[in-house]
């Protein structure tokens, strides 16, 4: 009896002891995001579905991982955001928070990111800070940024003759950091800032800000805001006679689903800055339609590609580390590697956290252009990875200053 | 061109004309709360979400029946104002005479019921909305361009509420419930259908939010999140005027789109909260608001 026992036990212990040499790297993600105010359509849910695809295209049984995924919503609010973060981090194990669109409330996680050395893949946000002043060795800003739409929009207006600007900023830190980037690319292209007004996040009404616009006399309407707001100013400033007044509107972040609720005939025309359009080539085409499998009838924004792009980058990070548990290492890892997948093609992740690819100028199609739904955008022009972010001579990042 | 405070009056009296513009949202809203205060005794939190349902309602005519403005402008707030009816048959009928609370927390639970179910469908972006032909275009009245469609909304707006305080204030119905909400039982002993009256100021206080979804549909963007972005205002409105009073609401609504107006001149970063900072001073000062009565 007592061999048999002895037996049972021994047996027991070997068989735990194979499970745990077989047992898989556990990481859990969390996709901290609007899901329910103006920032939603471009991010939210869609961004969500993104993370999934990632997870399933990365295949993490092959490699012997084990992903969960988590999401919230922070009501662009960041002490919500902040306070959601620290609670995946010291309770849910949590160990990458992705997308957070809203500047204020990604600069909050960043540093509460660097605080649990955890890790940090800014999808959502614009602000340049994220890789500049307050650049993080556990953060990497993934799709785009303010220096890039300054760069991108702001420099292919003045070029073609937009001399005069007047900017509607967004009174945050996203908006500030807009205008003032795209300021330099105005003034360092032989043009002047005549005025600007700062407004409230999620306003509904332009219509006073609109008129302060268009007695300035500016030539270009500088809008520096995001979703909701941009659409509202958009369509409100038809109403006003803006375009036809002679002045135009220059929406410095436009997302795809941004133009499909102001409609083609109110969005046509706007100069647009974007690395990623789902109808590029064959490879982000396919995609789209896998996405739209979960979101139906909408279509990505850079931002959802965006999270999918960093996650699937995420994750084979972890797998050539075999844990995800110290985010430092991690981030190291995916500086490393290069980056590749079929929405943003070959880049890399530079020493300051940014991650480089293109960027291109596409022109919001009149609704006579527009063939079939989403058809929404003309490419203008390719700006090339090296050109497309800041260089990181002009970051005033201290991780890249530390190195040198 | 003469400036006022470093302003050019061009500006200036543009911004007023614009505030003005804002106030008859804000009026109208605000008489639909005061309406069914006043009558009911229901803080009505459902109002923004009802406001918004009448935006999309006016976005699905068309878009589905390809039912215009104008048939939007009479129908739908019939078919916003019968949804009120039910939610009042269902479940505000059983709270009115308990504490405030109670309707607050239901209405506030109903208005975020809405807003997900609207979000869940239409997404957060909203929807198009074309102005009316008949309303395209605009004057140019020298200190600014104003478009025709605020112009109807300004006068839209003054005429509605100029005939729902009459009927309530000076017509012989309105009496009927002034009085009904003084004392119900003596109303019934003259053969009056109290709760049926009630039910009926809910269907139109909840028509009268829907009416303002309509119009507001061709400027705003119709958003599920319409309702709550504006509801917060509202309800200060409501307070500076006055719980319940229904001119009270009505001035309060124009005069304080107007201040609104002039902040986002002089300083657009507190346009969100000027409104705010007006009501915790009236409070102070007034607690029955400006033109209520103290109880």
């Amino acid at each position: 009896m007592r061999v048999v026992a002895g037996l049972v036990i021994a047996l027991g212990a070997l068989l735990t002891g194979a499970a745990q040499a077989q047992s898989p790297i556990p990481v859990k993600i969390g996709v901290l995001t609007d899901m329910s105010s103006l920032y939603a359509d471009d991010t939210g849910p869609g961004s969500v579905a993104a993370a999934e695809l990632a997870i399933q295209d990365f295949d993490p049984a092959a490699h012997n991982m084990k992903v969960d995924l988590v999401s919230a919503d922070h009501q662009n609010k960041a002490d919500v955001g902040a306070s959601i973060a620290r609670q995946w981090y010291d309770v849910d194990h949590v160990d990458m928070i992705v997308d957070v669109p809203n500047s204020a409330v990604a600069l909050a996680v960043s540093d509460v990111t660097r605080e649990k050395n955890k890790v940090f893949l800014v999808s959502g946000a614009a602000s340049s800070d994220l890789t500049g002043p307050k650049c993080s060795p556990n953060t990497i800003h993934w799709t785009y940024d303010t220096w890039m739409l300054a760069h991108g929009t702001g420099k292919a207006i003045v070029q073609t003759g937009g001399k005069t600007w007047f900017f509607i900023t967004a009174d945050y830190a996203f908006g500030h950091a807009l205008e003032r980037d795209t300021t330099a690319v105005v003034v360092a292209n032989g043009g002047k800032v005549v005025g600007h007004v700062n407004v409230p996040l999620n306003t509904q009404d332009f219509s006073s800000y609109l008129l302060q616009a268009q007695a300035s006399k500016a030539q270009i309407i500088g809008l520096a805001n995001a979703g909701g707001d941009t659409i509202n100013s958009i369509k409100q400033g038809a109403e006003f006679g803006i375009v036809k007044g002679g002045q135009h509107f220059a929406g410095l972040l436009v997302f795809i689903p941004d133009v499909q609720a102001l409609g083609l005939q109110a969005a046509q025309g706007l100069i647009d800055t974007e690395p990623f359009y789902w109808d590029m080539n064959a490879g982000t085409r396919a995609w789209t339609k896998r996405w739209q499998v979960k979101r139906p009838g909408k279509f990505p924004s850079e931002i959802q590609a965006g999270v999918y792009s960093a996650t699937l980058h995420y994750l084979k990070a972890v797998a050539a580390l075999k844990s995800a548990a110290d985010g430092k290492a991690v981030v190291a890892e995916m500086k490393k590697i290069p980056t590749d997948d079929p929405l943003f093609g070959k880049g890399l992740v530079r020493a300051d956290g940014r991650t480089i690819h293109p960027a291109y100028l596409f022109q919001v199609k009149s609704p006579a252009e527009s063939k079939y739904p989403g058809d929404d955008y003309i490419l203008k022009a390719t700006i090339p990875a090296d050109q497309a972010f800041r260089p990181m001579s002009e970051d005033n990042c201290p991780l890249v200053n530390a190195s040198k | 061109m003469f400036e006022i405070f470093g302003i050019p009056s061009q500006a200036l009296f543009g911004q007023l004309l614009i505030g003005l513009i804002n106030g008859s949202f804000y009026a109208l809203l605000s008489l639909g709360l005061a309406v069914i205060f006043g009558m009911l005794n229901i803080i009505n939190f459902a109002h923004g979400a009802q406001y918004m349902m009448g935006a999309f309602a006016a976005y699905l005519l068309l878009q589905y029946l390809g039912l215009n403005y104008w048939v939007a402008l009479i129908i739908v707030p019939v078919l916003i104002g019968a949804t009120g009816i039910v939610v009042e048959r269902l479940f505000l009928q059983y709270v009115r005479k308990l504490d405030h609370v109670y309707g607050l927390i239901l209405t506030f639970g109903l208005a975020l019921m809405i807003e997900g179910f609207f979000r869940n469908y239409f997404g957060s972006s909203g929807e198009p909305y074309q102005v009316p032909n008949l309303l395209l275009g605009g004057q140019n009245l020298g200190f600014m361009y104003l478009p025709t469609y605020r112009a109807w909304v300004i006068v839209f707006s003054a005429i509605v509420c100029f005939a729902t305080w009459f009927a309530i204030e000076r017509t012989r119905l309105g009496s009927y419930l002034r009085a009904a909400t003084e004392n119900p039982a003596l109303v019934r002993a003259f053969g009056i259908n109290v709760p049926r009256m009630v039910m009926l100021t809910y269907g139109f206080g909840v028509a009268l939010a829907a009416l303002a979804g309509v119009m507001a549909a061709p400027i705003y963007n119709v958003s599920p999140q319409m309702g709550s972005d504006i509801i917060i205002v509202v309800f200060a409105v409501v307070v500076i005027g006055g719980m319940g009073s229904i001119l009270g609401a009505i001035l309060t609504g124009f005069a304080l789109g107007i201040i609104e107006g002039l902040t986002k001149v002089f300083f657009p970063e507190a346009s969100n909260t000027v409104i705010f900072v007006i009501m915790a001073i009236v409070l102070l000062v007034r607690p029955a608001g400006l033109f209520g009565r103290t109880a």
